[in-house]
């Protein structure tokens, strides 16, 4: 009880003191302000920067192979890889065939077209032909409609399922089922949309594709000499393993490699994008938060020099207080409370004036100021406070009486 | 027992270097209760130094300082301010108020540092400010008081802890002649209410107004004597 009459008395005396001194307590604590709204933003777009990777992942599916000429990472030599035959889109069917551990697989070729209804038009679409298998082999999900049959994809219909993306862009007003929409200037039949996904820049997600037959991709883009992607979806995420090994050995024996060559292609998978990210996003996340760390640690060195000058002022202050029987630890805590108050304040300006700014910060990545970084950064302009209090604090504390009261 | 009881109190400051100011040297002086003492004496004489010591603001080098019986000599900060706090009431020349809080809050200060209850705290100050007539100023501050009534706040801020002494230090040095009278009066009060009062002033006239006069010279006792009636003393003076 004694302590929160001292705790009290103190807070009475800091708010006395700011509103003797307004400029100068606005001066310092803009250190403080501006300290707290660096740090956050910068929590704040780290989140977003994990959450948009998160879920550009995600789209991948955890349990989802893709074999590929290149692999999505790794340290090989570009010049020794670079010549890699091209995969060919008939290997699906044969993979679906002999492997065990495989659910469905389906072979994905892309281009970039532009794809437009009347004036409305996407200019760079991403246009990816597939089998029907593509539903089954991916990790999507329907958001209205249906994918295309086995019978539409074998007899190369003009049908196609887009991404929210392209749906958006096309059908501001409409529902788009039955529409028929141009791709590359050809027309097509929209079948189904695709649940958004968000993500990174929507680069891997299904939200700016359309998805067509790839009968119907061959005989309108082209399918000599594109990069063939073959996804393979396993039934049991815990044979992943297996399922490599088994999909290198068919792959193997279908394009003939010798024993004791190597493969020339690769099995990709989710994981190792997520394994490659994480040390890089813990690197930006440290790097980051200690540049802005030192702009909060200035600000705590602003707060340091004003509660010296605020101690030397009140020195003849500190004496009378100390004659009529204050102890050294009231005093510490008189000035420790002055010093923490000034931070708090700036710490709580800071948050408000960052809440909205993370606000612009989610147009561009998926964030949300989390809840954490309110009660961490509270605490942290407390604490920037109380260690930048302390020695100003300990050196009013220590002072002696009778000099303190001598001092004009 | 007497509340303050000094033995060959010895002050010595170090200047720097093997140099020292020898302030008091030896010193011994005992203090009754009730007691209406002044101190005087030149400046140099080291009255400043024994005030501030029989005040606990400072400790002596060597010798014994006992306060109501108990050794302050070798005390600590703390245990030093406790004792300031509960039975000491300090009266400075510059009135020594704090300049942002009303009559009131400086008044009670004493009392927070105490732990005193907040409802009580309030009441005792606001009597004490009655006490010494400001009960109608309770909520000015310093610099919306004349110096009287500063001075006047200052002594309800040392009487409100109800202190074993008060400790004037040139109590009338900042006030006119008038004002000054008024303080002196004040004191004559209190002193007859039963507190005890140690005055420091190297102004004779208000050291008149005590009931013993201790002098001193190059940091030690010149004379130690009562002040037998004010009729008697004016002929002294005058003769």
């Amino acid at each position: 009880m004694y302590l929160l009459t001292e705790l009290k008395e103190g807070l009475l005396i800091s708010f006395r003191a700011v509103r003797a001194n307004k400029m100068r307590s606005v001066l310092t604590t803009l250190g403080i302000v501006i300290g707290i709204v660096s740090v956050t933003l910068m929590s704040t777009a780290i989140e977003g920067v994990n959450r948009a990777f998160a879920r550009s992942a995600a789209a991948f599916g955890t349990d989802v192979l893709y074999i590929q000429r290149f692999p999505w990472v790794g340290n090989e030599d570009w010049a020794l890889i670079r010549n890699r035959r091209m995969l060919e889109t008939n290997f699906a069917a044969k993979i679906e065939r002999q492997s065990q551990f495989s659910d469905a697989v389906a072979p994905v070729v892309g281009t970039r077209r532009r794809v437009n209804l009347g004036d409305l038009s996407m200019e760079d679409a991403f246009v990816s032909g597939t089998t029907y298998q593509y539903m089954n082999a991916a990790g999507v999900t329907l958001a209205d409609g249906r994918f295309f049959t086995a019978e539409e994809s074998s007899g190369g219909r003009p049908v196609c399922t887009i991404g929210a993306n392209v749906a958006e862009t096309l059908f501001p007003r409409e529902d788009p089922i039955g529409k028929v929409i141009r791709v590359g200037g050809y027309p097509y039949t929209v079948l189904g949309v695709f649940e958004k996904q968000g993500g990174l820049f929507g680069v891997f997600t299904s939200d700016n594709r359309v998805f067509i037959p790839l009968l119907s991709f061959e005989s309108h883009f082209g399918g000599r000499r594109r990069d063939v992607t073959i996804q393979v979806r396993v039934a049991d995420i815990q044979q992943m393993e297996d399922a490599k090994l088994e999909l290198e050995g068919i792959m193997r024996k279908l394009r003939h490699i010798a024993p004791g060559k190597k493969s020339d292609f690769s099995i990709n998978q989710q994981e190792l994008l997520t394994e490659t990210f994480a040390p890089i996003s813990l690197t930006i996340a440290s790097i980051g938060l200690f540049i802005t760390g030192l702009s909060l640690f200035v600000g705590g060195i602003g707060i340091m020099n004003i509660m010296f000058v605020s101690v030397t002022e009140r020195t003849k202050e500190i004496g009378i207080r100390k004659a009529i029987g204050a102890r050294q630890r009231t005093i510490l805590l008189q000035f420790l409370v002055e010093a923490a108050a000034l931070c708090l304040i700036g710490g709580i300006i800071g948050l408000m004036i960052a809440f909205p700014l993370s606000l612009i910060v989610d147009q561009v990545l998926p964030t949300a100021m989390p809840l954490s970084v309110v009660f961490i950064s509270i605490t942290i302009s407390l604490l920037v406070g109380v260690v930048s209090g302390f020695l100003p604090a300990y050196r009013a504390a220590k002072m002696d009486p009778v000099e303190a009261l001598r001092y004009e | 027992m007497n509340v303050i009881e000094l033995r060959d109190i010895v002050k010595t400051y170090d200047m720097g270097g093997a140099e020292q100011v020898l302030a008091l040297r030896g010193v011994s002086l005992a203090i009754g209760k009730n007691e209406y003492v002044a101190i005087m004496g030149p400046s140099g004489s080291g009255k400043s130094t024994l005030m501030n010591i029989i005040g606990c603001l400072d400790t002596p080098t060597s010798g014994l300082y006992q306060f109501n019986g108990v050794n302050v000599s070798e005390m600590g900060d703390n245990d030093l301010a406790r004792v300031r706090n509960k039975e000491i009431g300090f009266v400075f020349q510059t009135f020594n108020l704090l300049p942002r809080s009303d009559a009131l809050h400086n008044v009670e200060l004493p009392l927070i540092y105490g732990g005193v209850s907040s409802s009580e705290r309030r009441q005792r100050a606001l009597e004490t400010l009655d006490h010494v007539g400001l009960g109608d100023r309770v909520h000015h501050k310093p610099n919306e008081l004349s110096g009287g009534q500063r001075q006047r706040v200052a002594v309800a801020r040392a009487l409100v802890t109800r202190p074993s002494i008060i400790l004037a230090d040139e109590p009338t040095g900042n006030l006119d002649t008038k004002t000054g009278e008024e303080i002196m009066a004040l004191f004559e009060e209190l002193h007859h209410q039963g507190n005890t009062i140690i005055l420091v002033t190297h102004e004779a006239d208000i050291a008149e107004h005590a009931h013993r006069v201790v002098r001193l010279r190059d940091g030690k006792i010149e004379t130690d004597e009562p002040v037998q009636k004010r009729r008697v003393k004016t002929a002294a003076t005058a003769s």
